[in-house]
């Protein structure tokens, strides 16, 4: 069986004269091999970086990626600031934590809308993208943009969260937390969701502990890791939260497992808001020493990487930059062989990579020839989640 | 501007082209389709191929690898049709110029009709740009 | 295990292929060994101590190439570095970690074509982040790299 087409991953970013970034190769319904190839992103973000101050180079981190724009800066400062020894003030600790958590929210509703998108749950990702905005119009007030913060800086942060604006924070987050309840009812009591994705594309624990999966990925499929508890940073180790972790590593785990973490995101903010301690913002650090410097951070997707060598002049030597999709993405390769082309859009979703690097899949049959684009894909998926609702009857 | 610009005006098919961006001008764009803005109410719809589309909508600093594409798309877009750079990548590859894997600026590779600054350009003022495509085509003065 | 059993384990097993061993805090240590002994400390860090492996980066040092590769140990909180110079700048190898850890493929992949490193035993070296029409030789993170012209592209 075979005869080619194109899938370019589509509508959103329907690309579809690119050539192949994953390519898929099936024997009839089944995948049998994944190609990859990136690079359309590929931006030499980290030689800019040796051009630029340390100053410079938290602004550009930020726009490594839309999504997680503030776990970059933070690892960044967080890696100066262990070259260097810098400490940070309690207030600006409390803050970055609150700035990282509704980044979490907002990243992680994002992706309940488009893997509802996938699944042909229009409505899903329509209610899931509007519910998102009270956390967007938080982060306008507080550090004046929807993204893109800019809020990082060596030594601790650059704005302050006013004594007025935090009332007005606990009602958004009031609204968010109803919009929330409705939604996890809606997903996850939903049977054909759980026939769709139960059993799907499924991580081992022993594989997930190989591929070095992080974040939700790894914890779904049972590996207990989060740097916020393991690698303490800002102020996680002065508020009470939970670990959420799955035991079945299939998708349907890798969704309960980020809509726990919201509330977990929505008891780590209040906890936050409520100690938050009087004083300073920033310790005004002055020159960088020699010497290197790691930074970690608990990104919506897993483990943000920074490491950062100086020679004491007033730019980075060599600035290493480690995004958790980096780690993540080959662990598509390993589940999606096996399942049918229908489920491949879910599985990429699952691993919730940067939106940008699921733009371009190709599936192509063993002979090398084209079969669909992602537009095709997405329709594939969007199909199967119909032919299950009238199979069992609803 | 001629009577199938002004039609155009009506209803503008717009597909997208992301040539090398952070995601988060793409997000800004999906946003704008969502309940709180919703474009569509005006007639704006993405399209999934560049065939049916009257604007192209191009984020991102202009990757080499993709710069040859963004010709390909633009020559297959059928004419007339607008080019609209979205964002500080679109607009001149904003943080990205000194890079040794960004190409040169869109408007060098395409003609541009509308740029619309921001990292990233809020929803509003996405749609304010709109606006000015729009009556611009319709030979109104920009006040 | 806290970060001083580890410099200790470490110490023991290898003895004189330790070269040194600086630890910065509690939480930082950076250990440097020869790059033909990778190999065996990664697969006793990886596998018998179950750190995780992290990432590895390559820093051009002027006079050499520097790999680190870092590795975490989550139970504990703190990372390790294992440091690995290679002197020879023209045609630097090293062997391949992924026969310790599938998750070292991209990472190589990406030295190999940003530093001109080569991972000897790696049969995917295939480029990743750059174009394919990229010049041969050519590597953007060396410190003596000259970028290519920029053109419109004619296709």
């Amino acid at each position: 069986m075979s005869h080619k087409a194109h899938i370019p991953i589509g509508p959103y970013h329907p690309l579809q004269e690119e050539p192949e970034f994953y390519k898929l190769v099936v024997e009839g319904e089944k995948v049998v091999d994944v190609d990859v190839r990136i690079g359309y992103n590929h931006r030499g973000i980290e030689k800019i970086s040796e051009s630029k101050s340390f100053d410079q180079s938290i602004f550009i981190v930020e726009r490594i990626c839309g999504i997680c724009s503030s776990s970059h800066p933070i690892a960044c400062v967080q890696a100066i600031e262990d070259l260097s020894g810098i400490k940070v003030p309690e207030r600006a600790l409390y803050i970055r934590s609150i700035v990282q958590e509704l980044e979490r929210l907002h990243s992680h509703m994002l992706w309940v809308g488009l893997a509802g998108h996938f699944l042909g749950y229009n409505t899903v990702f329509m209610w899931g993208w509007k519910y998102r905005e009270p956390i967007c119009d938080i982060m306008e007030t507080v550090t004046g943009n929807r993204q893109n913060y800019a809020m990082l800086k060596v030594g601790g942060v650059r704005r302050d969260i006013e004594k007025e604006h935090v009332p007005y924070i606990l009602t958004r987050l009031d609204d968010f937390t109803r919009q929330l309840d409705m939604l996890r009812g809606a997903i996850l009591d939903d049977p054909v969701l759980h026939a769709r994705l139960k059993g799907v594309g499924i991580l081992t624990k022993e594989e997930a502990i190989d591929y070095a999966a992080l974040g939700p990925t790894a914890r779904a499929s049972g590996v207990d890791i989060d740097v916020r508890r393991d690698h303490p940073y800002a102020a996680y180790d002065r508020v009470k939260w939970n670990v959420i972790t799955g035991t079945e590593g299939d998708v349907f785990a890798k969704a309960v497992v980020r809509i726990l973490e919201m509330y977990e995101s929505v008891s780590i903010i209040r906890q936050c808001l409520d100690k938050l301690p009087k004083g300073g913002i920033d310790s005004n650090p002055k020159d960088i020493p020699p010497g290197e410097g790691i930074g970690q951070v608990e990104a919506p997707r897993g483990e943000c990487f920074h490491y950062v060598k100086s020679d004491g002049t007033n730019s980075p030597v060599r600035h290493k930059v480690r995004a958790p999709t980096y780690m993540n993405f080959p662990t598509f390769r390993h589940t999606v062989i096996g399942q049918t082309v229908s489920d491949a859009t879910i599985i990429l979703a699952a691993i919730d990579p940067c939106y940008c690097c699921t733009e371009r899949m190709l599936i192509v049959d063993n002979k090398d020839k084209e079969l669909f684009g992602v537009q095709e894909l997405i329709r594939l998926s969007q199909e199967k989640t119909k032919r299950l609702k009238i199979e069992m009857g609803l | 501007m001629g009577f199938k610009e002004k039609i155009l005006t009506r209803s503008l098919y717009v597909f997208h082209v992301s040539s090398g961006s952070c995601n988060n001008c793409d997000i800004e764009i999906l946003d704008c389709l969502t309940p709180r803005y919703d474009l569509e109410r005006f007639g704006i719809v993405l399209v999934g191929s560049v065939k049916h589309a009257d604007a192209l909508l191009c984020t991102g600093s202009t990757n080499r690898m993709c710069v040859p594409r963004i010709k390909l798309l633009y020559e297959q877009m059928p004419k007339p049709g607008f080019v609209i750079a979205w964002g500080a990548c679109g607009s001149s590859r904003g943080l990205f110029k000194d890079s040794y894997n960004t190409g040169v600026p869109l408007d060098e590779i395409i003609p541009v009709d509308l740029y619309i600054p921001g990292c990233p350009p809020k929803p509003e003022a996405v749609i304010g740009g709109v606006v000015k495509l729009i009556d611009k085509i319709n030979g109104k003065k920009n006040k | 295990m806290k970060i001083d059993e580890i410099l200790k384990k470490l110490q023991d097993r290898f003895g004189p292929k330790v070269l040194k061993v600086y630890r910065k805090n509690d939480k930082r240590a950076y250990i440097d060994i020869c790059p033909k002994d990778i190999v065996e400390v990664t697969r006793y860090v990886f596998k018998d101590l179950g750190l995780r492996f992290n990432i590895a980066s390559a820093v051009d040092d002027f006079n050499a190439l520097e790999i680190l590769y870092h590795f975490a140990d989550d139970a504990s909180g703190y990372v390790i570095s294992l440091r690995a110079m290679l002197k020879d700048k023209e045609d630097p190898h090293i062997d391949t970690i992924t026969t310790v850890t599938k998750s070292a493929w991209w990472i190589e992949r990406e030295m190999h074509e940003l530093f001109g490193i080569h991972f000897d035993g790696n049969q995917d070296l295939r480029p990743l982040l750059l174009p394919d029409d990229w010049p041969q030789g050519v590597y953007p993170l060396r410190k003596n790299f000259v970028p290519p012209k920029r053109d419109s592209r004619k296709s």
